[in-house]
């Protein structure tokens, strides 16, 4: 019988839920890590039982976690991510020049053939690989290397890439970085290219410019690898085009601003997303905790509501903290800064809280299992 | 032996109860120390010390006999009650919270 498991990584620990195909009946175990900031968890499409974690201190920096049995137990996995060759520096949030630093991983994305293949996007902005189940990590130093690197600054959350996006048909890949904006490899992770036309951000003296723009997340369709949907700090933008060129599909959205986007599992053209109200106030616009999804690939959004509180509702919910499941009647989960994860069953229709009181939830992701 | 106290997030990591005792050959020093524990407990490599430049991690302090050594060099000898187990070095994370 088909089942469903989310990973939840929190301020304090991580979170394992559990539900059989019809995810009525949820079962929570956790938290794993407790006290320590759990910014990912992910397991390899290749063997579910497999699961990388990020667990991270201001104390004790970081330990990567990695699971063999479905996240019942863990072991610890290599921890030393070493930049390559000299670091260099990237604009401070003053402008002047700063070391590269490691700070933390902010995303695991496991290759999709091989469970002991992951790619780790960390701050300071690099990206790293392991292709022995996470015991050495070795950095991706084309992306500093290309060029731009001494021009990209941190965001609110600091210079960190959070978003990796395998093209499963080739070696392409995409990564995301705030506030750098989306690079593209075409030769598996060797060599990059920004891949920023179309974007605009204002805190920009060119609003135009090739990097520097603050991208929240992009999302795509495993079947259509060249389409993309990205949350911008402010604006909701796609490409057809794989990234070389992008343009804006907010619509009639309440508030452009927001963290999380994903794509339907079965349908490349409806999305999901959570309207923020600005930059400086992190949640729903009026109090209404409201997914907005869109059938048309952006630009025509429908609000969803029923199951989620509409009123004195001041969450928010982050980057990495929004999934789908692939079952037949598409799951969509997310989480929030409150400590809720919500479910729905019906790709949006109704929704339902499966944990409610968990710490602030960093990252949501879903595994299928068979 | 050595005896080392280590903060209950580091026992979790590393899997013990209770104090560490370590032997540890030729001068007892914060990093003879510290390489000894890392080298028993590889897990602990890069939350105490960074992996490269042997930094003391901001947020970690080093205590013995009542003093704190966080700031020596880690090639000063450690006061000799350590050196003889008679008391502990203790690894804290420094304090933080309201």
């Amino acid at each position: 019988m088909s089942g469903v498991r989310v990973l939840v990584g929190t301020h304090k620990g991580a979170f394992v839920l559990t539900s059989d195909g019809k995810r009525k009946k949820w079962d929570i175990s956790g938290p794993y890590f407790a006290g320590w900031e759990i910014y990912h968890v992910k397991g390899s499409p290749a063997d579910p039982n497999r699961l990388y974690a990020s667990q991270t201190s201001g104390w004790f920096g970081q330990v990567v976690q990695r699971s063999n049995d479905g996240g019942k137990t863990w072991e610890t996995a290599g921890n030393k991510f070493v930049y390559d060759g000299i670091p260099g520096t990237h604009q401070w949030y003053d402008g002047t020049p700063h070391p590269w630093e490691f700070k933390r991983v902010w995303h695991f994305e496991p290759a999709l053939h091989d469970p002991d293949t992951v790619y780790a996007g960390v701050e300071d902005a690099a990206l790293f690989q392991t292709t022995d189940g996470g015991r050495n990590w070795q950095e991706l130093s084309g992306l500093r290397g290309h060029g731009s690197g001494p021009r990209w600054q941190p965001g609110g959350g600091g210079l960190c890439l959070h978003t990796i996006v395998l093209d499963p048909s080739n070696s392409r890949m995409f990564i995301a970085i705030s506030a750098a904006g989306v690079f593209r490899s075409d030769d598996g992770g060797r060599s990059w290219q920004p891949r920023n036309q179309g974007l605009g951000s204002n805190f920009l003296p060119d609003p135009s410019a090739d990097v520097g723009h603050c991208v929240h997340h992009i999302a795509v369709h495993q079947s259509r690898p060249d389409v993309l949907f990205m949350q911008k700090h402010w604006d909701v933008m796609r490409s057809d085009n794989a990234g070389e060129s992008w343009q804006e599909v907010s619509g009639n959205l309440p508030s452009d601003f927001g963290f999380a986007i994903d794509v339907h599992a079965h349908e490349p053209e409806t999305i999901y997303v959570v309207p923020i109200k600005s930059d400086s106030e992190h949640y729903p616009p009026d109090g209404k905790l409201r997914v907005y999804r869109s059938r048309t690939g952006g630009n025509e959004w429908e609000a969803l509501t029923n199951g989620l509180p509409q009123q004195d509702c001041y969450v928010n919910v982050l980057r990495d903290a929004m999934a789908v499941d692939s079952l037949d009647e598409c799951g969509v989960y997310f989480g929030t800064t409150g400590g809720q994860v919500y479910a729905s069953n019906d790709a949006g229709d109704t929704w339902a809280p499966i944990a409610r009181d968990l710490p602030a939830v960093f990252s949501v992701e879903v595994q299928t299992l068979e | 032996m050595i005896r080392v106290v280590l903060p209950a997030h580091l026992r979790t990591l590393a899997r013990v109860d209770g104090e560490v005792q370590l032997e540890v050959r030729g001068e007892v020093t914060q990093r003879s120390v510290l390489d000894e524990l890392e080298a028993r407990y590889p897990t602990l490599c890069g939350t105490m010390r960074d992996h490269v430049t042997k930094q003391r991690r901001a947020f970690v302090r080093f205590f013995a006999c009542e003093q704190d050594l966080s700031h020596e060099s880690p090639d000063t000898p450690l006061p000799d009650r350590v050196a003889k187990g008679a008391e502990p070095f203790l690894v804290v994370g420094a304090i933080a919270g309201g």
